[in-house]
């Protein structure tokens, strides 16, 4: 009896998992064709991309000059063995283009960003204001769902490029103003090992797709929680674990795909 | 908050976002040395290629001036064929040109050396350059050199 009361929450539990993921998939399909509203109001998206880009700034540019500083450290620290203290630069420039600059933005992004859209939403669909647009004919997905997707997904590769930008400034600080190595070194080595394309084009095209799943998962775990202040609770906790698992499990697809030569 | 100040902040915020794209494109990437497609292709055949990528670099007398495209196994004459494309503004190598795979340090990455020769005619695209030299294989040189020691 006990074996087929386990059997029955498992089998519950698989089912109500793949509801939520075909749930999920349906608002996506609803949310997408919203956003040619946003051509007729841009300045929904215009307050948006300031609640969700230009607040998560400070945290990017902060986090991005002290990873680019401990990258230059430690690369320095591992490569003055081999006398190879000249390659820093190509060390840290790839591994901020290629995986940290995306990862690690798309990280801070769910945390900082993420969890505050589906608090959010969450919060309007508690206080039935979401209906409550129902109500007056608005539908709340063109109006409250589609701006918020598409400020996310438009600043998520701004971020991942500033982050990137101020890490190659901070390993540059480290490196040819704390450790003394050539300046001239530092940008031509990093030049002629870095493609435009490879590199660069792979390591954005990483953080809009991060970006994309980042916001979905926000807005999705927001329009779809239980609207209790407990269901509020766990739906943003679910934002920020799912998002960056998804990031995590993403990157490491994106990265065969695209680097595996 | 008023309009103006959020409006204000979102530009400065796309504004810096494509400032840093563009600082990472000029500043780290190969943007500056890109050669592009427009080079025109000239293929040699070796024996060996080694480590030879494509994308690595073609150099004359150390200078580059251009780069590996493909690579592909000839099954017919048993050696590797491999296209490079050369910037177009480097359009006189001599037809007896001689490509050989070299190794930048004592462990560095392998690129193609071209050292021109003596003929009045120029390389054009898809010409073929006749004269190659294989690259030097770790392996075998110590393996030479272990078997001429066992011959004395």
């Amino acid at each position: 009896m006990i074996l087929l009361d386990k059997l029955q929450s498992l089998g519950h539990k698989s089912l109500s998992s793949v509801q939520r993921l075909g749930r999920g998939h349906v608002f996506l399909l609803k949310v997408l064709p919203a956003m040619e509203g946003m051509l007729f109001r841009p300045s929904l998206l215009i307050r948006q991309m300031y609640s969700v880009g230009v607040q998560t700034l400070l945290i990017i540019v902060v986090a991005g000059l002290f990873v680019g500083m401990v990258i230059a450290l430690q690369a320095y620290n591992a490569l003055v063995d081999f006398g190879a203290e000249d390659s820093v630069s190509v060390m840290v420039v790839l591994s901020l283009l290629r995986e940290l600059g995306p990862v690690v933005t798309a990280l801070l992004f769910a945390g900082r960003a993420g969890s505050a859209l589906t608090a959010e939403i969450g919060l309007m669909k508690a206080t039935e204001q979401l209906s409550g647009m129902e109500m007056m004919a608005v539908n709340p997905i063109e109006r409250v769902i589609a701006p918020r997707f598409l400020a996310g997904f438009i600043s998520m590769p701004l971020l991942a490029a500033i982050f990137s930008a101020v890490g190659v400034y901070g390993s540059y600080l480290v490196a040819v103003e704390l450790l003394g190595l050539d300046a001239g070194a530092f940008w031509s080595q990093a030049v002629a090992k870095v493609d435009l394309y490879h590199d660069l084009g792979n390591g954005m095209i990483k953080s809009a797709v991060f970006g994309f799943v980042v916001v979905w998962i926000a807005v999705f775990e927001g329009y779809d929680c239980v609207p209790t202040s407990e269901g509020l609770g766990r739906a943003t906790t679910r934002t920020v674990v799912h998002s960056s698992l998804a990031v995590l499990g993403l990157d490491f697809v994106l990265t065969a795909l695209m680097f595996n030569e | 908050m008023s309009i103006r100040t959020i409006e204000i902040a979102v530009g400065l915020f796309v504004a810096a976002g494509l400032a840093a794209l563009f600082m990472l494109a000029m500043k780290v990437s190969n943007l500056a040395n890109y050669t592009g497609d427009d080079g025109y292709e000239i293929s040699a055949r070796f024996d060996n290629i080694g480590g030879l990528k494509v994308r690595s670099p073609v150099a004359a007398s150390g200078v580059r001036v251009g780069q590996v495209v493909a690579i592909a196994y000839d099954s017919d004459g048993y050696e590797a064929r491999v296209t490079m494309s050369i910037d177009p503004q480097y359009d006189k190598f001599p037809t007896d040109t001689a490509a050989s795979v070299l190794t930048s340090g004592l462990l560095g990455e392998q690129f193609i050396g071209l050292q021109p020769g003596a003929e009045e005619e120029f390389l054009k695209a898809g010409g073929e350059i006749e004269l190659t030299q294989s690259a030097l294989v770790l392996e075998q040189i110590i393996g030479q050199f272990l078997y001429s020691m066992a011959e004395e």
